[in-house]
């Protein structure tokens, strides 16, 4: 790659923060990836909005209107825009809530569950609305490739980046590609 | 090769043949593997998954229901064909919720192994979010027909191997999906066994033998070991009653 490191932004919409501690995973060849790459906007940096990017990484799939929101912004922002594990790939094991209405979700959970005082479903003006179902990233903006994998392992995420730094088109071997 | 034996040609390999024997079966027997989803040996074929598709000059047909003729030239591994092979397969994906992290078939399951097998990284298309019912009521047995590919093996084995006909497909287009036939409509009500071929033959985890899932360490389960292309879908429903049934 030329003297300019990439500018790397990552971020979790309806994730779980695995892929990033899969990203972690990398262990001592963070230290290598980092010669080359520096972090812009990310749950790892403390920068609040994001800037121009080279690298978007998005984990987890769009389950409320703020999702969405950053989800534009860093497709507006970024380069190549990656889609991290199952979440955001089809929606992951929280689309398994597409199953139910909204309604009977937040009514379970804030009116009729177990041990709940005051029941009564949030509706500050602060919080972002939930969607009617959880989506993919893809159904959202467009999307240049995909790490497949709940989550992808550290192993996927060093061939994706060795492809880049290299400039070739990112291709999983066949052994790191998985879904679960 | 007996010198009454007819012969055509798969990929550059002469496979030969009896007559009455369909492509997929003589290639099978010949362990060439061409990949299917909908094909098991010994249970008549019905060319529902269409992942057998194969060129015979410029026609696409099934493998699993074309009969094989002597000296066509037949194309499997081809760019074209595992170009398709993949968009059918993703297409299976986003019509059901094939949430893999959280199914227990995960690691022993023919989709998952043929998206594997032909390097699907993603879904493509839109996801369908189907809403279909699962059936607990059996004691044994359990359904969960947003899962279901419709290869209606488990149709076709509770035919042909005990004459049970417990299952059916039924609905039009997009409707179609896996019936039960009992009174309730239910599987607690049909005649349906745990060791019964239809309960077992499943590629997928819609028609699940209960309280077994999950036995398997990772590494060890059937596609962490085999390619698809290494072992037919009749080793894979042996090696995982196997693996299903050890610990009982």
């Amino acid at each position: 790659m030329n003297n300019s490191k990439l500018k790397l932004a990552t971020t979790s919409l309806a994730g779980c923060f695995g892929c990033h501690m899969s990203f972690l995973d990398m262990d001592e060849r963070l230290e290598a990836l980092l010669e080359h790459a520096s972090f812009d906007r990310s749950p790892l940096t403390d920068i609040k909005t994001i800037g121009n990017c080279d690298i978007g990484l998005i984990e987890g799939g769009v389950c409320n209107a703020e999702n969405a929101e950053v989800l534009r912004q860093f497709r507006a922002n970024c380069r190549i825009l990656v889609a991290v594990g199952a979440c955001a790939i089809n929606g992951g094991v929280p689309a398994m809530r597409n199953q139910y209405s909204l309604q009977e979700c937040l009514e379970e959970v804030y009116l009729h569950g177990t041990g709940i005082v005051n029941p009564r479903i949030p509706d500050d003006i602060e919080l972002p609305l939930l969607l009617d179902k959880v989506y993919p990233v893809g159904e959202i903006v467009k999307i240049d490739y995909y790490l497949p994998g709940c989550p992808p392992s550290a192993d996927t995420f060093l061939h994706f980046f060795e492809a880049l730094l290299q400039g070739k088109t990112p291709e999983l071997p066949r052994e790191t590609l998985h879904y679960d | 090769m007996p010198t009454d034996q007819q012969s055509f040609t798969l990929d550059n390999c002469k496979i030969p043949f009896s007559p009455g024997q369909t492509i997929m079966d003589a290639a099978l027997a010949a362990k060439t593997y061409i990949p299917h989803l909908c094909h098991f040996p010994g249970i008549s074929p019905q060319g529902n998954c269409k992942l057998c598709t194969v060129k015979i000059g410029t026609r696409q047909v099934a493998a699993c229901t074309t009969l094989a003729e002597p000296d066509i030239v037949v194309e499997s591994e081809i760019q074209e064909l595992t170009d398709a092979r993949r968009a059918l397969t993703q297409m299976l994906f986003i019509e059901g919720n094939h949430i893999c992290p959280s199914c227990e078939k995960t690691g022993n399951c023919s989709l998952q192994a043929m998206a594997y097998h032909l390097g699907m990284e993603d879904n493509h298309f839109p996801q369908f979010f189907p809403q279909r019912e699962v059936d607990a009521s059996h004691p044994q047995i359990w359904l969960d027909r947003d899962r279901c590919i419709l290869c209606s093996l488990c149709v076709r084995a509770s035919q042909e191997a005990d004459g049970k006909h417990v299952f059916a497909i039924a609905g039009r287009g997009l409707d179609a999906q896996l019936i039960v036939n009992s009174s309730s409509g239910k599987l607690a009500e049909s005649d349906l066994a745990p060791e019964d071929l239809a309960a077992r033959i499943c590629p997928v985890g819609a028609i699940l033998i209960k309280e077994v899932g999950y036995q398997t360490p990772i590494g060890q389960r059937i596609f962490d070991q085999h390619k698809i292309d290494e072992i037919g879908l009749e080793q894979v429903i042996l090696a995982h009653n196997t693996t299903a049934t050890r610990d009982e």
